[in-house]
């Protein structure tokens, strides 16, 4: 299949989805993302990378973390930004996917930050762009129906490197709603592409896709037992707005089977760190006192989202 | 590898001894002294002049790749290094050190750098070498050597394992 995230040398020119990225690109990422941390704690929070590009923030679904930090980072690098909210406008006028962005592109957009409820709308547009041969405008995706939520990923590695510093020896336990999860198969890419050894996925069967054996993934219908000895918890949110027909009895039925609570908490090692990407359930998910607790790691997460997107955006507008 | 330049080889410890001693004489009665090296050689040549000076507090680094004029040509370098400036850039002379000045662009971008920390009392700016070539108004204050290279040649510093300096000269 055409990889359209890399041009003729290689490089990443959109970020579409981190299956099949080359480890040293991931890599790349992360280490640039490490320079733009400590911009955050300057007296100018900017450098001047994107002076005079315009990125596009366009929206076909909702989000407020993820837009709103994809527009920090944005001004960040100086770039100017554009909040289209899809949903209110052309799209239910009628228009076309492709329309709009060649109507975009016409303003001279340099670059396209793209959230959709239907998996492959990122992959479209780029492809779109490099029919039309306007591979100069970039695009990012924020995160597109089950598919994938890259820089979600790609942050989640980030916050797990920063804490565990190697990943070779890591035992990463993704926990709840893998079904519907968008962030969890971004996060078993990165993981498996960096050598973790070992993923584990945690949940109801209703909730599991299949095939999750075929990446690579030791699957757990038993919380406790997959919570042994894990050095990372990822947390997902119950996707309620996705959910099509009973595979839940209840919120509170999920919560006595696989919500994180201080007692489950303690089977993993005793350094182990949770992550969630938000927004999170409390009560349903997890407990306040784990997502509030010492071991928690969800606020750094948002802020390393902020210089891990400045990265990826820094680095595709340069390629 | 070869060395062409009749001013070749340089000897990087001298033109360093040579350098430190100009710093120091030139620093003398200034106030609120800082030191920042660029990455990669102006910041072995920031941290020795710090040790020697005895402003280890007063140290910082620099990497300009997200100040470069070229990123739209180039994109982004993949061996960007945080910049780590720890002591308040407001008031400060702040020593700049480089190894070799070229183009000057690298430098103005790491003034760019430095006033987005806050605003420095005054920038001089410290090179071991100067190799002529320069397309914007910048000089050094503080200056070891002056050659001619070829627009094809450049000049690396490096740093042995016993913090010793060489130079040699690269062609592209």
């Amino acid at each position: 299949m055409l990889n359209p995230q890399l041009n003729k040398n290689g490089e990443l020119q959109h970020l579409l989805t981190i299956e099949g990225l080359p480890k040293a690109i991931i890599t790349n990422i992360l280490d640039t993302a490490s320079s733009f941390v400590s911009i955050g704690d300057r007296e100018v929070k900017k450098v001047p990378l994107m002076r005079g590009k315009s990125v596009f923030n366009l929206f076909f679904e909702n989000s407020t973390r993820t837009r709103t930090t994809f527009e920090i980072a944005s001004k960040r690098l100086s770039a100017d930004v554009i909040n289209l909210n899809i949903s209110a406008s052309s799209a239910s006028k009628g228009e076309s996917l492709l329309d709009t962005i060649d109507n975009l592109a016409a303003m001279h957009a340099d670059m396209f930050v793209v959230r959709h409820s239907q998996s492959g709308a990122p992959y479209l547009i780029a492809k779109h762009l490099i029919d039309t041969k306007q591979s100069h405008v970039h695009v990012v995706n924020a995160g597109d129906g089950r598919h994938a939520h890259p820089t979600q990923g790609l942050l989640d590695m980030y916050t797990i490197r920063h804490y565990k510093k190697d990943f070779t020896n890591l035992r990463v336990a993704i926990v709840g709603d893998i079904l519907h999860s968008r962030v969890a198969r971004s996060d078993i890419h990165g993981l498996t592409t960096l050598g973790v050894p070992e993923v584990r996925a945690i949940g109801p069967r209703t909730l599991l896709p299949n095939g999750l054996e075929q990446m690579g993934v030791r699957v757990f219908h038993n919380m406790e037992e997959g919570l042994k000895d894990v050095d990372v918890i990822i947390m997902l949110r119950l996707q309620n707005e996705r959910m099509s027909g009973a595979l839940l009895p209840s919120a509170q039925e999920f919560f006595k089977s696989y919500g994180l609570t201080p007692e489950r908490l303690a089977l993993a090692k005793p350094d182990a760190i949770v992550m969630h990407p938000g927004p999170m359930n409390r009560g349903v998910e997890i407990d306040s006192a784990v997502a509030d607790g010492s071991q928690a790691v969800i606020l750094p997460q948002v802020t390393f989202g902020i210089a891990v997107r400045m990265a990826v955006m820094s680095i595709v507008a340069g390629n | 590898m070869s060395t062409t330049n009749p001013s070749l080889p340089l000897d990087a410890e001298a033109l360093y001894a040579r350098l430190a001693q100009q710093v120091k004489a030139g620093l003398q009665g200034v106030e609120q002294v800082a030191i920042v090296g660029i990455h990669s050689g102006g910041a072995w040549l920031a941290e020795r002049l710090a040790k020697e000076l005895q402003l280890n507090d007063r140290l910082g680094f620099i990497d300009v790749s997200f100040y470069r004029d070229d990123f739209a040509e180039k994109g982004l370098r993949p061996d960007v290094k945080p910049s780590q400036i720890g002591f308040d850039v407001e008031g400060a002379a702040i020593v700049l050190v480089d190894d070799v000045l070229y183009t000057g662009r690298t430098t103005r971008a790491a003034i760019n750098e430095l006033f987005d920390y806050g605003r420095p009392a005054r920038i001089l700016l410290a090179a071991l070498v100067d190799r002529g070539g320069r397309e914007l108004p910048i000089a050094a204050d503080f200056l070891a050597e002056t050659i001619v290279l070829a627009d094809d040649q450049s000049l690396q510093l490096q740093r042995a394992d016993d913090g010793r300096f060489s130079l040699t000269v690269v062609h592209a």
